[in-house]
This record gives structure tokens, C-alpha cells and sequence, in this order.
């Protein structure tokens, strides 16, 4: 019974964060994640006026979690594209922040995790010889704590895979795991059915080019 | 989205479209004029907003009306509000400032350097001390190779700037290491007793170092332990010297972490095969055990304990000068116990707590038959045990500056029995330091501080100021002085026979500048130290000597030009006299090279995962002294210039689901001739060169780390 009572107060939770959502959040949002995983978008300048975007967007709703999510996806997605490794630390410093802000409206949440993950190999390359030890450990404790808190999240295996496939082998990297892992992603990636047209659903298609790279 | 509530929104937007839209634009630069591109516009509480381009511009429109609130923010600029009028139709000019965080300030630099992960514009890394070719993983041996140490390596201890090793303090987290080094024999090194990878940060002070310490004349080397590992592991190694093992375990809620290491080294087979000079009669073997405990009491508070027990016993037997066609033996067994306790706390306020305490001790036991003639063998028994603690408070005050009071005393007890006489004695040090870290502006930075000290031994008490001051130009130059006056101890071996002696001075003067690129670092400095005060112990023991030292010294370090490809150079130009001990009057020291260079090579090679290191050492001829010149001669003749080249190679792989590595490392390569300097006979007819006792160390390795990648660690180990 408590349980229930639990659940319903839950549904009814969930329900009024849904009603909360306005027509122009939603449409905003619709535009601006539809074309995420599109080529156009991987450039460090599409992607810092995306980030900015979606911090538009954050800072005007306060309540929501998944705009200041993608603003911390698309700005260490930026930090890892980066040539100059000197502007990786301050921009990942962003995106934690956004990231930070994002969990406090959504604790324990996977996808939330999958970033964190990210944003410790973004750290990483910074440079790799000192900092190996510390954010590749952090990298793959996020990934498994993104496994943990929803095993059906196809993005926790699409990073394991990629870590494998670019990490040296006598580090731990192994093509064949790669693409094993990578297959498993896109099986997860069928099954996975985003909890809304704005709900993280990135990745498929990078998925499918590491999958290649991984059979050469 | 379904093309129904696509519809919806499209129903509900079209209103919107028929109000008035203002267009809002304008530019955004720098206080420079610079354009800001990558920057973002937004109206506060709407979705409207832009980011500007590269030309710095931004434009967009807006159904807001009237007074609205604008914000521009930029990564590593402060953001900015401004109240704007959306009617207004005007062009924003809109400046922002350089954020001032952490990483820009400038920081105190005279006279250090810093290799630490938790900071920028370090110039080194943690790492970089133990991936240097030929240093073998020995803290005080990569620091040769920076500017400002000499290469001296017929004796233990850095020697820096024209001054001896003694004059060199190391401290681990605080606390006082009065041994660091392995006992030697005599015209054989020890080297440093604990492993570079306990250490996450370390800083090594060439001079003009904090008034936090003291007892130092010219330089201190300060180790600061890590605070809790990324996992637990274990490891094993071999080599052809010897063998180690050890655990290092982190708890599940990743608050507590143990660890223990063994290793025993045994010289005694690589000395069957190659030969040394002086062949060994006792061992040479170490055993060595360590331990460590590290526990966070809370969210701000660390406990650590760390210590060490070693025990050595080693001898060789030499060809007498004094008595050709005999032998003479010397034979040494060591005892040597280290442990460090702190604690660290935020007590509120903006007030932090640090708790140290420290117990060591020391014995040497030497059996030495040196002279023959000697009714019978001489045994010579040093033991010196020393307690400490030290308290600090320091305070933040603002976002950069800081605060800090603090506290230490020691109580050494310094026994020592040649055969059956006996010269002990004991002393209570007691010192007290304020220090403060004050920011002018974030790039003019001054340390004022000032160390008060009193040892009972000597029954005086020293005061010693500390000034340094730091101007950052822009964002990879600074400007830096240091000023400050050190006070220590004579050595115990002259305490021991006359307690009238009074402390050691040395003042410092140093002026620096340092370029810190992410692929570069430049860096110059000039220094001048005079000493007063230092021991005679002719024609009795006393305090009438003196001297100085000054030098210009050069860093270069490139990451960038040669791909896979990592480099420094460093070079010391060092003057310096001094009257000392038995010196009739000041002339350059037996341990003082006037130029020193160092260049050091890392290459690596990711498609057969190697490591190759090279490194390259050079030191002009030193002084020695030569009893067949006259008086006025005295120390006049030099040495053969140093030349030691060392390689090293290490290849990385995995053994089943261990990471393994194999090293191979050879010192003095090419074989150069080394000479530190000659031993005369006492009628001055028969002299011996000082020289390595094996030319050329040739040392094989294989490591293997189950559980945590530490194959990073090992491949620089060598």
C-alpha cells in the first residue's frame, strides 16, 4: 500500500513536470536536439552556439534537467574537439557546472553520468601522461555508475566501446571488444525508447561509424 | 513530435509573430578592443539571444518590450548584466574583463620548482621526476638535472648553489627528514630512501624558500604526500639487483586506504659478474618495508600516517694509499626508521587546522680498519633519534590571499661512541613563523613573513625574514624577487665536540623570470648568497667562516616542436668561495662545478609502446685539494670535466591480465672517465683518483601491476 502510495505520488509528480513543460520549451527543445547527431553540428563552433543556446534556454526555465544536460553535452563534446588543449579545462569547468545543475533537478540519473564520464576524458587528454591514471579511472567509475543506474541506456555501452576502440591495447583497448560492445550499444539503441521526443537519444550514428572502424 | 502538436505549436507561435519584433545587436570585445567571438547573448528569463561570431557582432530579435536585462558570458571572462531598452534600436558595445580565476593569478615563483598535477604553470610534473634516463627513479637524482645542483656524485644530497648537501632540508607533508638519503660508504652515494610515486606534488627550492621552514642554508626539497589512491592493486617486480612486492587497498565508501611495500636488494651477484673497483666484503643488501594509512575524517579533513623501515649492511674492501700492497676494509650496517602522522582539518571560519608529529631514528654502526697500524679495528656507532611536531593555522583571506601562523619543535638526541669513548648530546628546537600571501592585485603578488628560533644545544635564538615578491607581465610571463636570511645548525659530528658554536647564516637574493607556455617553459634566474658565520675547525672550532655564491642559471623546456618528443635543457653558472673547516682562506669548494648542464631527452615510440630516455650531464672540473702545492696554491687544482650519459628504454605489454613492463637502463653509457677528485697519502707521494665504483650500471627490470594500470608510473621508473 505504501508503495503504491509512493508510486502514485510519484506518477502525479512526474505528471505536473510534464504539464510544466510550455509549447514554446517543448518546440525550442524539439529544434535544437533534432539535429544533434547531424555532421553539421560536429564543429567546436556549431557546437559552443549550440551550448549557448541550450544555457538560453536552462537559465530561462530553471526547473527543467535536460536543458542544461545538452548544454554540458554540446560544450564537452566542444572541449574534446578542441586543438588548443590550453581551453579544455576552463570549458569543461562549464559543462560540469551546467551538469552539476542538471543532476540537482535530476539526481541518479544515467544519462546524466554518461557526461560526467565524458567530461573526465575531455580532462584527460589535456594530457594524457599525467593525468591517465586519474580521469581514466574517473571515465570508466561513471560509465559503470551509468550501467548501474540503467543497465537499457545504449549511450554507456557506445562509450565503453569507444574507449575500448581508442585506447592503445597494451592499455586495455581491444578492437574485437570494441565491436562486440558496439553491436550490443546498437542493439540497445533498437530497444531504447526515449522517454520523450526531447529525451537524450544521441549517438546512434556514431555508433554505427566506430562500429566500422572497429571491423577494419 | 507528432505533426498534430507540431501544428498546435505552430497555432499558438503565430500571435507571437504578429507582434513587434525588436532587433536587438551590437559587438562584444575584450578590454583590448580585441573581438570576442564564441560569446553568449541572452535576454534574462527568455529564450532570446545569440552567439556572437568571429568579427565579435551578434544581432537577433525579440518580442520582449521595454526594459529588459541583457547578460554576455564567455568562458575565462566575468560575465556581465546590463539593463538595455529593446525600443532603443542603439548598437551594444559591450567589454568584458578577464575573469580572475585560480589559474591566472600570479604565483610565488623565485627560486622554485614545482612539479605538481593540482596546478598550473608548473614546471614540472610529478611524473617528469621519474621519467628522467639514468636518474633511476631517485627523487634528489632527477633534481640534478635542473638548474641550480651541482653533479655531485661521490657524496649523497643535493648541492645547490655553492652549497653543501647538509645545507639542503627535505621535508615530507611538513615534517623533517633528517636521513633521506641511504647511509654511504665513503665516495659512494646512498640514494633517496622512499619511492617517487608516494608523492603527488614536489617542490624543490633552490633558494629564498617560505619562513613555513627553516634549518636549511640553501635549499629545501618539499615532498607532499597523495591524499588516497584511484583504486586498489598490488604489484611485483624483479630486477637483477633485487626483488619487490606490495598492496595498496582502498575501502568500497573510497574514505580509507592501506598500504605496504617490501623490497630486497641484493648488489652481491651483479657484483660477481662486473667487477667493481672496491670489492665487496659485507653484502651490499637492503630490505626495505613501508607503510601507509590514509583515512578522510570528513569532507575537509585527512588523516595520513606514513612510514618506513630500512635496514642496510654493506662493505668493501679498498687498497691501502697509505700502506700499498694492503687492504683496507670499511663495513657499514644501517638501521633506519621513519614515520609521519598529520592531519588536516577546515576548522570554520575560513581557519585551517594542520596536526603533524614525527618519530625517526638512525644508526650507523661502521667497522672500519683503515689504518693498519692501528692496535685494533675501529667501531664507530652514530644513532640520532628525532621527535617533532608542528601545528599551523592558516586563514584564506579574500579569494587569493592567506594567512599563516604556525608552530614546531624538535627533540633530537645525537649519541656517538668511537670505540669506548662516547660524545652525546641532546636539543630541544623550538620555532615559531607568520607568513602572509598577499594579493595587491591578481597579478602582483607579495609573501611577507618572518621565522623566530631557538635551540638549547646552542643556547641562542635566530630571527630570519622572508620577502618575495611575483608581477605577472600577461597570461605566461612573471617577474619575480626573493629576498630572506636562513639560520642552521652546525653539523652534529662539531656540536658534539665544542657547544659554543652558534648558527650558520646565509642571506638570498634572487631575481627571476619565467616564461610558462602549455608546450614551453623558459626560465631564468640570478642569484647572490653570502654566507656568514659557517665552522672553522682550525685552529679551533668556531664560527669565522665565510664566503659566498652567486650564479645565473637557465631552463628551456619544449613539448611541442618534435612530435612524441619532450626535452629540457638546463644550464648553472656558479661563483663561489668560501672559508670553511680547514680552508686557510676562501677559495671554491671541492663540491662547486663553475657551469653545470643537463640536458634531458624523452621520446616515445606508440607503435612498439616504448619509452627511450636520454639523458645528458655535464659539470666543468671541481677543486680538490693537492698537498704538494704550496699554501698560496691551496685547492687550485680541478678535475676532469663530467660527462655521464645515461639511456634508459622501457617497453609496455600485458602479461595475461597483468600490466607488465621491462626496463632496461644503463648509466654512464659511453663509458666516460668520471673523476670527483683524489685521495693523497699522508707524505703526498701516492694519490687515488675518486671515482664510481662500477663505471657503467647496467640495470634490468620487469614489473607487473595486477589491478590498476600503474604502467605509466613503472615505463618513467627508469
Amino acid at each position: 500500500m505504501k508503495r503504491f502510495f509512493l508510486a502514485f505520488l510519484l506518477t502525479g509528480t512526474m505528471a505536473t513536470a510534464a504539464m510544466a513543460q510550455s509549447a514554446q520549451y517543448t518546440d525550442a527543445m524539439t529544434k535544437q536536439t533534432s539535429d544533434l547527431d547531424s555532421s553539421s553540428t560536429f564543429n567546436p563552433d556549431a557546437l559552443q552556439q549550440k551550448g549557448n543556446t541550450f544555457e538560453r534556454i536552462a537559465d530561462a526555465e530553471k526547473s527543467q534537467w535536460l536543458p542544461y544536460y545538452y548544454a554540458a553535452y554540446t560544450q564537452v563534446m566542444q572541449a574534446l574537439m578542441l586543438k588548443d588543449k590550453s581551453q579544455v579545462d576552463p570549458i569543461a569547468d562549464r559543462s560540469e557546472a551546467n551538469l552539476d545543475k542538471a543532476e540537482a533537478l535530476s539526481p541518479k540519473n544515467s544519462e546524466i553520468a554518461c557526461i560526467r564520464s565524458l567530461i573526465a576524458t575531455a580532462r584527460l587528454t589535456v594530457d594524457p601522461m599525467t593525468r591517465g591514471q586519474k580521469y581514466g579511472a574517473d571515465a570508466a567509475a561513471q560509465l559503470q555508475q551509468a550501467k548501474a543506474l540503467n543497465p537499457e541506456n545504449p549511450r554507456v555501452y557506445m562509450l565503453q566501446g569507444q574507449s575500448l576502440l581508442y585506447t592503445p591495447e597494451q592499455f586495455g583497448g581491444s578492437k574485437s571488444q570494441a565491436k562486440t560492445t558496439l553491436e550490443l550499444a546498437l542493439a540497445k539503441f533498437a530497444a531504447f525508447k526515449p522517454e520523450s521526443t526531447i529525451a537524450p537519444h544521441w549517438g546512434e550514428g556514431y555508433t554505427r561509424m566506430m562500429l566500422q572502424a572497429s571491423q577494419k | 513530435m507528432s505533426s498534430i502538436s507540431r501544428y498546435l505549436c505552430l497555432l499558438m507561435f503565430t500571435p507571437l509573430f504578429s507582434l513587434a519584433q525588436s532587433k536587438i545587436s551590437g559587438k562584444v570585445t575584450d578590454s583590448k578592443k580585441h573581438p570576442l567571438p564564441g560569446v553568449n547573448i541572452a535576454l534574462k528569463g527568455s529564450y532570446d539571444g545569440a552567439t556572437t561570431t568571429a568579427d565579435g557582432s551578434f544581432s537577433f530579435t525579440t518580442s520582449a518590450t521595454g526594459d529588459q536585462v541583457l547578460s554576455a558570458t564567455l568562458t575565462n571572462y566575468q560575465p556581465l548584466e546590463l539593463k538595455i531598452n529593446t525600443g532603443s534600436g542603439e548598437q551594444l558595445n559591450i567589454v568584458l574583463k578577464n575573469a580572475v580565476n585560480a589559474l591566472r593569478v600570479v604565483t610565488i615563483s623565485a627560486g622554485s620548482f614545482e612539479a605538481s598535477d593540482d596546478k598550473k604553470g608548473t614546471v614540472l610534473k610529478p611524473l617528469d621526476i621519474v621519467t628522467t634516463a639514468g636518474a633511476g627513479a631517485d627523487i634528489a637524482n632527477a633534481i640534478k638535472t635542473l638548474p641550480g645542483a651541482q653533479q655531485t656524485n661521490d657524496r649523497e644530497g643535493l648541492f645547490v648553489r655553492g652549497g653543501t648537501g647538509y645545507e639542503t632540508q627535505t621535508l615530507i607533508d611538513g615534517m623533517l627528514v633528517r636521513n633521506p638519503f641511504y647511509s654511504s660508504l665513503p665516495d659512494i652515494p646512498g640514494r633517496g630512501r622512499f619511492s617517487p610515486f608516494l608523492f603527488k606534488g614536489t617542490t624543490f627550492s633552490s633558494g629564498g624558500y617560505s619562513a613555513q621552514y627553516g634549518q636549511g642554508l640553501s635549499s629545501a626539497l618539499i615532498l607532499e604526500s597523495i591524499d588516497l589512491p584511484e583504486r586498489s592493486s598490488s604489484s611485483v617486480g624483479v630486477s637483477v639487483i633485487g626483488v619487490n612486492a606490495g598492496v595498496d587497498n582502498l575501502s568500497k565508501d573510497k574514505k580509507t586506504s592501506y598500504g605496504i611495500e617490501a623490497d630486497y636488494t641484493n648488489l652481491a651477484p651483479y657484483f660477481n659478474i662486473v667487477k667493481p673497483k672496491n670489492s665487496p666484503n659485507l653484502g651490499p643488501e637492503i630490505i626495505g618495508t613501508s607503510a601507509n594509512f590514509r583515512h578522510k575524517t570528513s569532507r575537509t579533513g585527512m588523516l595520513k600516517f606514513y612510514g618506513y623501515g630500512n635496514w642496510t649492511k654493506m662493505g668493501f674492501n679498498s687498497n691501502s694509499l697509505e700502506y700499498p700492497g694492503y687492504t683496507e676494509s670499511f663495513k657499514l650496517r644501517n638501521n633506519n626508521v621513519y614515520t609521519n602522522l598529520t592531519y588536516r582539518e577546515n576548522i570554520g571560519h575560513d581557519w585551517h587546522l594542520y596536526l603533524g608529529a614525527s618519530f625517526s631514528s638512525n644508526t650507523d654502526n661502521i667497522d672500519a680498519d683503515t689504518l693498519l697500524k692501528n692496535p685494533a679495528p675501529s667501531l664507530i656507532k652514530v644513532t640520532s633519534n628525532l621527535s617533532q611536531s608542528r601545528v599551523m593555522f592558516y586563514k584564506n583571506l579574500g579569494r587569493f590571499s592567506v594567512l599563516r601562523l604556525g608552530g614546531e619543535y624538535q627533540y633530537v638526541e645525537e649519541k656517538s661512541a668511537f670505540n669506548q669513548n662516547k660524545a652525546n648530546y641532546s636539543d630541544n628546537y623550538t620555532a615559531a613563523f607568520a607568513e602572509g600571501d598577499i594579493y595587491f592585485t591578481p597579478s602582483f603578488v607579495g609573501r611577507v613573513g618572518g621565522r623566530a628560533e631557538y635551540s638549547s644545544v646552542l643556547a641562542k635564538m635566530d630571527f630570519a625574514p622572508r620577502v618575495s615578491l611575483a608581477y605577472k607581465l600577461n597570461n605566461y610571463s612573471q617577474f619575480s624577487v626573493a629576498y630572506g636570511d636562513y639560520y642552521q645548525k652546525p653539523e652534529p659530528q662539531y656540536i658534539r665536540f665544542d657547544r659554543n658554536l652558534g648558527y650558520m647564516k646565509a642571506t638570498h637574493y634572487i631575481v627571476s623570470y619565467q616564461r610558462v607556455a602549455a608546450d614551453y617553459t623558459f626560465r631564468t634566474e640570478l642569484f647572490y648568497k653570502k654566507y656568514k658565520d659557517l665552522v672553522k675547525t682550525v685552529p679551533y672550532y668556531n664560527n669565522n667562516g665565510d664566503g659566498y655564491a652567486q650564479g645565473v642559471e637557465l631552463f628551456w623546456r619544449d613539448r611541442k616542436t618534435f612530435k612524441n618528443v619532450d626535452y629540457w635543457i638546463s644550464y648553472s653558472y656558479l661563483d663561489t668561495k668560501r672559508d670553511y673547516l680547514n680552508y686557510p682562506y676562501r677559495v671554491q669548494p671541492d663540491f662547486a662545478a663553475n657551469h653545470t648542464a643537463s640536458i634531458v631527452y624523452k621520446h616515445y615510440l606508440p607503435k612498439i609502446t616504448t619509452n627511450l630516455g636520454l639523458t645528458y650531464s655535464f659539470a666543468s672540473g671541481r677543486p680538490y685539494y693537492n698537498p704538494n702545492q704550496p699554501a698560496d696554491k691551496f685547492m687550485s687544482d680541478r678535475t676532469i670535466t663530467y660527462n655521464a650519459v645515461g639511456v634508459s628504454a622501457s617497453y609496455l605489454t600485458s602479461i595475461r591480465k597483468a600490466f607488465t613492463i621491462f626496463v632496461l637502463s644503463v648509466s654512464n653509457a659511453l663509458g666516460n672517465k668520471q673523476v670527483f677528485g683524489y685521495h693523497y697519502s699522508t707524505d703526498g707521494l701516492r694519490r687515488d683518483e675518486v671515482v664510481p665504483n662500477v663505471p657503467r650500471f647496467i640495470y634490468l627490470g620487469m614489473f607487473m601491476n595486477f589491478g590498476i594500470d600503474r604502467r605509466q608510473d613503472v615505463i618513467n621508473n627508469l
